[in-house]
């Protein structure tokens, strides 16, 4: 298929559908909003269904019935309404189903601006649901990247019955790059036999979440995590740039990445040996990532549009919380390729 | 080619935005990586609009132009106070002179100064086409695209009904780049 030009929140609804997501359950904001307007017009065409619902949460308990009926199914918002989705993404993971959900983040906390963000690491990757969970979550750089990445995460929610984040940003969503969709699905899939298709004659199926009994609910709770501790095997993935000759190393995904990375031409052609590691899972976070370098790297600096979300992750990655220093902007503010490039260069020893 | 970072910007129905994806999408139809990256906010019709084009031989770092912009288009004053500082070493200053004007002279930038409201107005009735006046400025002055892409990208970006706009489109886009051709 040829390349299109195609902006980042229309491109991943294009990847859903794609993807045989046939469920859009909804609700509008900023800097999202063309995902669903995409998807209203799209979804019909394909005997699909889209429903802007009244409000975030009825729409992800909306997922969570798709879900549970066996469907591959989407949501996407924006920050403030990604947190008001935490009650049912925590029920969805309880339940043990695959479902999908995007967000374009923005500057927080509450209802804060519209521009774009990435202060909603630690709801995403730490749990913003309540008791012991996890789910996988996709950090895209590229409208590219957002579109493979939404694609996976279909196959990993149905392969391993997790929900799973596409974690980008209103620039993501809002900017134009070229894009092909070429889904290939690399995972051997079971049928879903659990499915609630109606019993009829059948055998009688459950979507369960309330397990009172204590023993019951902690051996519940450790079938889920066992299949997190598959996922933290099989599923870390990153990017290596430059790294190969690298005394120092930027830490920094999404967004941010890209800046860090002009930055990076600018750092090298000064002289300095440095290269990035940009996660491109965020959980399971990719510590494989910092086993292998070890002691080579002298700083790690990490970078973001947050006061510094992801900094414990990569301590204990690497090992030694010394190594790190951090550089974030946040509250919708992208950080300048100059700010980096003098972050950089007073980390690694000033002018050379 | 390398890299070339454009900042169009201007206020909203001035057709910033869509200038850059014409751009854009040239470049993208030649091969090269490019981004094309809007403001998006709260505005109102008359507020103001920009986009940030990238078009490179390399993946795309930030797609956000803050320095060593190689051309920047101001479609009105406060688009050139806003922009003009990004420029880098011999950028490129495209000014729509009828509504903007640089007020003091800068090192290390060339300035183009565009009559391309009067220019549209007085070829198609209306100031509708300067941004492809402008357009066609830009890719004279600066190292990016063929003509002839412009021209493919013309096709994909006004399919079925909208076809009708090519033709004008085409002329206006001469219009600016002869007008930078013949430069003084």
């Amino acid at each position: 298929m040829a390349k299109v030009l195609m902006k980042g929140n229309e491109a991943v609804g294009k990847a859903a559908i794609e993807a045989g997501c046939r469920f859009f359950f909804g609700y509008p904001i900023t800097p999202q909003s063309e995902v669903p307007e995409y998807l209203s017009s799209e979804l019909p065409k394909v005997g699909g269904v889209f429903v802007q619902a009244e409000s975030e949460v009825a729409a992800i308990n909306m997922v969570y019935g798709a879900a549970g009926a066996g469907a591959r199914v989407l949501t996407s918002s924006s920050s403030p309404g990604i947190a008001l989705k935490q009650e049912g993404i925590g029920y969805i993971s309880n339940a043990g189903l695959p479902a999908v959900i995007i967000n374009m983040m923005r500057g927080g906390p509450g209802l804060g601006t519209i521009q774009p963000g990435q202060a909603d690491y630690n709801m995403a990757v730490k749990g913003g649901s309540n008791g012991d969970y996890h789910n996988i979550v996709l950090a895209p750089a590229s409208v590219q990247e957002a579109v493979d990445m939404v694609m996976e995460a279909f196959d990993l929610a149905d392969y391993y019955g997790t929900p799973v984040i596409v974690l980008a940003d209103g620039l993501i969503g809002q900017m134009m790059e070229p894009v092909e969709f070429n889904y290939v699905c690399k995972k051997e899939l079971a049928p879903k036999t659990w499915a609630l298709t109606g019993k009829g004659d059948g055998e009688k199926h459950m979507v369960e979440n309330l397990v009172i009994e204590p023993d019951e609910c902690e051996a519940w709770n450790k079938k889920h995590f066992e299949t997190y501790a598959k996922i933290e095997a099989n599923e870390q993935a990153w990017e290596e740039f430059l790294m190969d000759d690298a005394e120092y190393a930027f830490v920094s995904y999404g967004t941010s990445s890209r800046i860090v990375r002009s930055a990076i031409g600018y750092l090298r052609e000064a002289g300095y040996k440095v290269g990035m590691i940009r996660p491109k899972t965020l959980w399971p976070f990719p510590t494989k990532a910092f086993e292998k370098l070890d002691k080579k790297i002298k700083k790690y600096m990490d970078v973001e549009m947050s006061m510094g979300q992801m900094v414990q992750d990569v301590a204990y990655a690497c090992n030694d919380k010394n190594k790190i220093e951090f550089y974030g902007r946040t509250g919708g503010v992208v950080p300048a390729v100059d700010e980096i490039v003098e972050f950089g260069k007073k980390v690694m020893g000033g002018d050379k | 080619m390398n890299t070339q970072r454009i900042c169009c910007a201007g206020f909203g129905g001035q057709g910033t935005l869509s200038m850059g994806k014409i751009l854009a999408y040239a470049g993208m139809l030649e091969g090269h990586e490019v981004s094309w990256c809007p403001s998006y906010g709260p505005e109102m019709r008359g507020g103001t609009a920009n986009c940030h084009v990238i078009v490179s031989d390399e993946p795309i770092g930030s797609p956000v132009v803050t320095s060593d912009a190689n051309c920047v288009i101001a479609m009105n004053q406060p688009s050139l106070d806003k922009f003009v500082d990004i420029l880098g070493k011999d950028g490129v200053l495209i000014v729509n002179s009828d509504l903007a004007a640089l007020k003091e002279d800068k090192e290390d930038i060339r300035v183009l100064n565009i009559p391309a409201n009067a220019m549209s107005t007085q070829e198609f009735g209306g100031a509708k086409l300067a941004n492809i006046i402008l357009l066609g400025a830009v890719i004279q002055s600066i190292n990016t695209v063929t003509v002839e892409s412009i021209d493919d990208a013309f096709t994909h970006v006004f399919e079925g009904g909208k076809a009708k706009f090519i033709p004008d489109n085409k002329k206006a886009f001469k219009m600016g780049y002869e007008f930078a051709q013949n430069y003084k």
